[in-house]
């Protein structure tokens, strides 16, 4: 401990007040792509649903929306919803400005947009690849739509999609660092003022860098371990 | 054209500079891609050390921070290496390059999209039968050969997918650039956005074109597709 205080004092940019800085942006940061990814998640399950649907007025907007999102970049959706709400005449004076003031809010909802366009295609991927004797067991034993939906068909393409879905939250966590384009102090954004006052971009981006490292190999740990025990049944003996 | 409140020819020559920046960039990460492969599948030690490591930490770390590092760094890196040459050389070699924003973003997303790459190419290198490359060398051909004759026109069908996936990020990467100052379309549609004060004027033009880049390339790889799965047969 000691020895780690000396190394603190050694140098001059990482102080206290720096890793304080860091330490707060990464709060940031995972507390933004948390609620990302969850509000993204519940949003995505019905939307992939809808898209294996048959029927076209069903199936075609949700469509659109996600070839609309996952074709264009996050950074043009960002700068639409933080710049195009808070520039809509009379929006300050409203209640709405309570939520739009910060720029969390906007871009808490460009990301869940965002995440919800890509997992609800990793979703129906998922759902068009059950096995359709399961289905046809299901309807044998008299289950509507629904139970069969809600019994068979999520269950195990919840399983299925989880390879793909690892590779969404970590791309998640890559693109949470546009947030600090528009005024967030995540993780990049206290790079970017540390990087700013005491121009030193190595020191403050390679230590970001390795910080983002870590919590990737820590979120692909974590979905190893749910794959060996969610897809035990997949797996080669 | 547009007109955009006379924002229009600027923001396409924006467009203009998205383009180049993907292109070269692509051209880049390809090349790599191919080099870390071909490191990552070598007898030599080191190579596969250091293409792990750059597939690795390139794909675990956000193209943001690396752009950031890379544009801001990269700068005082070369100062440094150009001031030690200056006193290096008893102070006859004096030079000065000031790294532009338009190389600092094809160079980065480059290098990012090499790392892509490399597991793309990595992959499709492992689908191709062994026994032809076994056949490659009964014929006497170099190594060189095989990988021009053989290895490369059949790994390229088992590739492609996944250049495809690649190329439609790393054209939607290009927007990043705006914020390390390159004047591409997303940064003349902001300007033009900040000024006019109508954000989705600039910003659904934008967006529009993106979509028409992805749709477009779209079906070029539809047609590459077609040429390099000459002879097999579509199951």
């Amino acid at each position: 401990m000691d020895a780690l205080l000396a190394l603190i004092d050694a140098n001059k940019i990482f102080n206290l007040t720096t890793l304080g800085h860091y330490w707060e942006g990464l709060l940031m940061t995972v507390q933004l792509v948390f609620m990302s990814l969850l509000i993204g998640l519940v949003i995505s399950v019905p939307l992939a649903i809808m898209r294996t649907s048959k029927n076209r007025l069903i199936n075609y907007p949700v469509w659109l929306f996600t070839y609309v999102f996952r074709g264009t970049p996050l950074l043009i959706q960002l700068y639409m919803i933080y710049y195009g709400v808070t520039l809509i005449t009379g929006i300050q004076e409203s209640i709405f400005w309570v939520i739009f003031e910060r720029a969390y809010y906007p871009c808490l909802i460009a990301f869940v947009l965002n995440t919800a366009a890509y997992t609800t295609e990793i979703f129906r991927g998922a759902i068009e690849a059950t096995p359709k004797g399961e289905i046809e067991a299901a309807k044998a034993y008299g289950m509507n739509w629904f139970k069969r939906t809600t019994r068979i068909v999520l269950p195990s393409a919840f399983r299925r999609a989880i390879p793909a879905y690892s590779n969404e939250v970590i791309f998640m966590l890559h693109a949470s660092a546009i947030a600090s384009t528009v005024t967030i102090i995540d993780l990049t954004g206290a790079a970017r003022d540390i990087y700013a006052r005491y121009y030193a971009p190595f020191e403050s981006f390679l230590f970001v860098a390795a910080i983002y490292l870590c919590i990737t190999f820590t979120i692909i740990f974590i979905f190893k371990k749910l794959e060996n025990r969610l897809l035990a049944h997949l797996q080669p003996r | 054209m547009l007109d955009l409140q006379g924002y229009g020819p600027s923001i396409f020559s924006g467009a203009i500079v998205t383009i180049q920046l993907a292109i070269l960039s692509v051209m880049i990460a390809f090349i790599l891609g191919l080099l870390g492969a071909v490191a990552k599948q070598s007898d030599n030690r080191a190579a596969r050390t250091i293409a792990t490591l750059y597939t690795t930490i390139i794909r675990g770390v956000p193209d943001l921070v690396l752009m950031m590092l890379i544009f801001f760094g990269g700068q005082i890196a070369f100062n440094t290496f150009t001031e030690w040459l200056y006193y290096a050389s008893d102070e006859k070699i004096d030079i000065f390059i000031n790294i532009n924003e338009f190389v600092a973003g094809v160079v980065t997303i480059g290098f990012i999209f090499g790392a892509y790459m490399t597991e793309t190419f990595r992959g499709a290198f492992l689908a191709v039968d062994h026994g032809q490359i076994e056949a490659g060398k009964a014929y006497g051909m170099t190594k060189f050969q095989v990988f021009k004759r053989i290895m490369f026109p059949q790994m390229m069908r088992h590739a492609l997918p996944g250049i495809g996936n690649n190329w439609q990020v790393l054209l939607k990467t290009t927007a990043l650039v705006s914020v390390i100052g390159l004047a591409d379309m997303v940064r003349l549609a902001t300007e033009a956005a900040k000024s006019t004060g109508e954000p989705f004027l600039f910003f659904i033009p934008v967006a529009g074109v993106y979509l028409a880049l992805t749709a477009i390339t779209e079906w070029g790889f539809a047609v590459l597709k077609k040429r390099y799965s000459a002879g097999t047969v579509e199951a």
